[in-house]
Formats: C-alpha cells, structure tokens, sequence
C-alpha cells in the first residue's frame, strides 16, 4: 500500500469543526425543547400566573418609591417584569440540569461526552443552548406582557438581550454544577425546594431591597450576597437601557466561577458516575 | 490477518483509506489498567490487546469488570492507573485523537427516543464535527446497509429493540471509526435479532477491516477462529485465539473452559495464557 492512497492525518480540530458541533448541539436541545409542548406551556403560564393574578392582587399593598432605573411611578406589574424573566431562565437552567440528570440515566449524556472534542467545550455548548432555549421563553414572555401594556422602552427589548444572555449563562452553569452533584433524578425535587424558591424569593424579583431593609436587615443582607438578586438587576436596569455595573461585576463573576466548577465537577479524571456506570455492573 | 490486509479490505469495499497514524499499530492496547470505586478494586492490572481487523471477544460475567474498562477507554472516568491506547494514541494524553479513531456501542441505550432516526444520526455527527451535508450523505448509506432506509423519518420510540441496536451500531460507525466498541450489544434482543446484529458486527471486520472488541457473558457468541480474552473479578485470566485458550485451560469447549479458568482462581490468583 502506498502512502499516497492515505488520508492525511488530522490533528486537532478545526474552526469549522468546533461549529458543527455547537450548531448540533444547540439544534438538538431546540428539537427537544419543541418536542415538549408542555414545558413551554408550563414555562409560560408560570411568570403569567404571577404577573396577572399575584401583582394584581400585590399592586394595592405594596407602594413603590420611584428607584433607579425607573424615572416615575410605575405599576407593581412593571416593577416585577424582570424579576419574572430572571425567574423564567432560573427554572430553565434547572430544568436543563434535569435534562442533564436525566440524560446520564438514560445514557444520552455519553454520547455526548465521547465526542472527540473537548470536555470544557462541549459542556459550554451545553450550556449556549439552555440559554437559547431560555431566550426563547423569555422573549415568549415579554410579548405577551406588551399585549397586556406591560411595555418597556422599544430599544429596552434590544438592549436586554446582551444581559439575558448572560443571566442565562450563570443560571445554567449553576443548574449544571448541581447536576454534576445530584446522582438520581428523584433528588431534583430537593434541588428545587433548596435552590430555587430560596433564590427567588430572597432576592430583588418581587419586592425592592430597601423595602426588604426596613423589615429585615438580615434578610436585605441575605438578598444582597444573592446572585439572582444581581441577574434580575442587570435585566432591569438593560431592559430601560441602562447599566448596572456592580450587577455585570457580580453575574460575570459567578457565571465564570459556577462555569469552572461544572467543567471540574465533569472532568473524567474526577469519575462522572460516581456510582459506577449505569445498569448497575461494574 | 496483517495490518496491511486489513486496510486493503477495507479499501475495496468501501473505500475508507487508512490513515497513516494507524498502520502497524494495535488497534487497542490496555497496559497495566487497574481501577477502584471507594476501596472496592473493579480492575487489577488489565493487560491485552485488540489486533488491527480482529473480531475480540471480551468474555466475563456481570460483575466482571467489562462495563468499568469501557468507561475507562472511552474516557467516562479518568484512568487512575496504567495505560491505554488507540491506534497508539494515548486516551489520556490525545483525548481527540483517540476518540476520533473509536466508535462506540453503550450497554444501556443512548438514542434520544422522541428524535427521529435521522435526527439522532445527524446530531452524532455533529458532534464529531461531520458538516451537514456529509452527515446525510453518510446517514443515508449507513441506514441502507442495516436496512432501516425506509424508517429515516420515525421516532426512534417506535423502532424495535433490535432495529434501536443496529441504529445505534450504525451510528457508532457515522464518522468511520476504525475500532468499535460493543458492550453486550445483543442484551434484551431476541434468538434472531441477536444473531442479526452479530452477523452484521462480524461483517464489518471482514469486508471493512474494523477492529472490533465485543463484550458479551454468552459463550454462544464466540465464534472458534475470534480472539478471547476472559475477565474475571477484575482481571484477565486468558487471552488469545479461542482454541488456544480452551487448550490452555484443558477445557473441552469455552463452556468448560471458563468454568476451569474461573474456578482456579481461588487457588492461583491470576493464571494467564
């Protein structure tokens, strides 16, 4: 045989390659994602129920003072827009974590892990398209709230993109930090409890932090050390065109650190099933 | 068989040139592999190897330790100790390259069932970096030749316990791997879809030169001219060409064989071929 009837060897990867991948990546979750109507459903009505019955119902308890980023009074359904979009992206980063729980059961999740390419870049890619899919719920929500006159500044629904993008991310990279802990997916139901009604609540989403100071200086603390806190900031303040630097500080921090330990948490050298490999022979 | 024949029945059937990196190597190499979970030892000291166009039978009961090892070449856990490589390259040191070269078939299945067949080859293959356009192409070929053309377009829910195996066999091969990876592929599978997909396995080495190690518990499977190795509670007893090791052992057939081979173990620790 001569070596002209060879292949050239390939080393690496290259530009091309490493696109094909996230392209296929992202392609699948969407599939999946259309192909469970309910978890759109379900991803809908949820900020829904809280937009039109719990702020109606809240708007004549709770006054609001005028705070930054908003330069009047506005409607308690205003002020809770962005915390419910944050809240939209948290379930979904969770949610993408289950999918994650749940595609090592099933075994999906090798398939993906022995694709030649890189660990930390395919869990990055992962991670891209839980965010994609969260855009979509998110941009889903925010038409039907302008339909409800819960509208921000036109060029708001441009500049908060930028900023969902990276809630998104961080909130995905926690969802899978967690995954990489949890080894059953009947333990998810302990991950919402603990993580995201505590995130959601104790944070900015539903009530302004000075308002939390005057009952409970504790609790305002508590809030403040929240991450979630800072997402919905960062979506409040771009969503009027604004920046809310220590917001970006904070978000872009926790997503790089929650990022970093997803890709140790997954790193085959730390064992990815810890409980050996599934159908239970070793 | 030689390397060099190999590559040349791979050539003329279908037409896969060789790469260069892979000639005169083993197709697969496990050098002193040991592996523990906690403080339970699942492999001790692993040595064998798959030849380039060999059909290897990895033979052991549940419990063995045939799931872990492949976990371990397919790098789902991380190699605590020795060595292994794939076509010379390290899976440890040249993850890439050696992924690349391998296919693999999981014992669970590993198809996303509401996708359909086409979907889950496409998404493998972009996952090996294969362009769109190429990955019909190929999907298209690879569905022919295990005859499931006419089911491109159905959810995999809806597919056959043995036709999931073939697709999930003809999806291993999608970026034409030169060794493949079986880890009792025919588990759960009918009289007639076992010996389909083992016919079609075996095919693959002869008319294509693809090294393949098959992981199985069923003596049945293990045809007189295969290579064997035997893995028992963790380490390998025998290898070699089957009538070899059956000879070795004074066994009458595999059946005996193994029975020898394991029930020495208590005695003399590790007899090996």
């Amino acid at each position: 045989m001569t070596s002209t009837a060879m292949t050239p060897i390939q080393r690496g990867f290259s530009a091309a390659e490493y696109l094909i991948c996230l392209n296929g990546i992202v392609w699948r979750e969407a599939l999946r994602f259309l192909h469970q109507r309910e978890r759109f459903i379900s991803a809908l009505v949820r900020p829904l129920v809280w937009l039109f019955i719990f702020a109606a119902g809240f708007r004549q308890v709770l006054g609001l003072s005028i705070i930054p980023p908003y330069e009047t009074y506005i409607l308690y359904e205003v002020y809770i827009a962005p915390g419910l979009m944050a809240m939209i992206q948290l379930f979904n980063g969770m949610q993408s974590s289950l999918s994650m729980v749940y595609d090592r059961e099933m075994g999906n999740m090798r398939t993906l892990l022995v694709s030649p390419l890189p660990r930390w870049f395919l869990l990055s890619c992962k991670l891209l398209a839980g965010t994609a899919v969260s855009l979509l719920q998110v941009y889903a929500f925010l038409l039907i709230a302008w339909f409800w006159d819960i509208a921000a500044p036109p060029t708001g629904y441009l500049t908060v993109l930028p900023a969902l993008v990276l809630s998104g991310l961080m909130l995905g990279a926690l969802g899978m930090l967690i995954s990489s802990g949890i080894k059953q997916l009947e333990n998810f139901a302990g991950v919402m409890n603990f993580v995201i009604f505590p995130m959601f609540f104790a944070s900015s989403a539903l009530y302004p932090l000075w308002r939390i100071l005057e009952s409970s200086p504790m609790l305002y603390y508590v809030c403040l050390f929240n991450p979630f806190t800072h997402a919905v900031e960062l979506i409040r303040f771009a969503l009027y065109g604004q920046m809310n630097w220590i917001a970006l500080a904070v978000v872009g921090g926790c997503t790089i650190a929650f990022m970093i330990g997803a890709i140790l948490a997954y790193d085959p050298s730390r064992g990815l099933i810890r409980r050996g490999p599934a159908g239970g022979e070793t | 068989m030689t390397a060099t024949d190999a590559f040349s029945a791979g050539q003329s059937t279908q037409g896969f040139p060789p790469r260069p990196d892979t000639v005169g190597m083993p197709a697969l190499s496990i050098e002193g592999v040991s592996h523990v979970y906690g403080t339970r030892r699942a492999l001790i000291d692993i040595a064998f190897s798959v030849a380039p166009a060999s059909f290897t039978a990895l033979l052991g009961l549940n419990g063995a330790g045939k799931s872990t090892l492949f976990s371990l070449i397919t790098r789902l856990f991380g190699i605590q100790h020795g060595r292994i490589g794939i076509f010379g390259h390290d899976v440890a040191q040249t993850p890439g390259e050696a992924l690349r070269l391998l296919g693999v078939v999981f014992q669970p299945r590993t198809l996303d069932l509401d996708l359909s067949v086409t979907q889950n080859l496409l998404y493998h293959a972009a996952l090996h970096g294969i362009g769109r356009r190429d990955a019909r192409a190929r999907s298209g070929e690879v569905l022919a030749r295990i005859g499931l053309a006419d089911r491109a377009g159905s959810k995999v829910r809806d597919l056959s316990g043995g036709q999931m195996r073939r697709l999930e066999i003809a999806r291993a091969l999608l970026h034409r791997p030169r060794l493949l990876l079986l880890d009792e592929a025919t588990v759960g599978l009918d009289v007639k879809a076992r010996a389909d997909i083992l016919n079609h396995v075996r095919q693959l080495v002869a008319e294509q030169g693809i090294s393949v190690l098959w992981a199985t518990h069923l003596f049945d499977e293990i045809g007189s001219n295969d290579d064997l190795v035997v893995l028992h509670q963790g380490r390998v007893l025998a290898q070699g060409k089957v009538a070899r090791v059956i000879a070795d052992a004074a066994g009458s057939d595999i059946n005996t064989a193994f029975m020898r081979l394991t029930g020495s173990t208590a005695q003399s620790g590790s007899p090996t071929s």
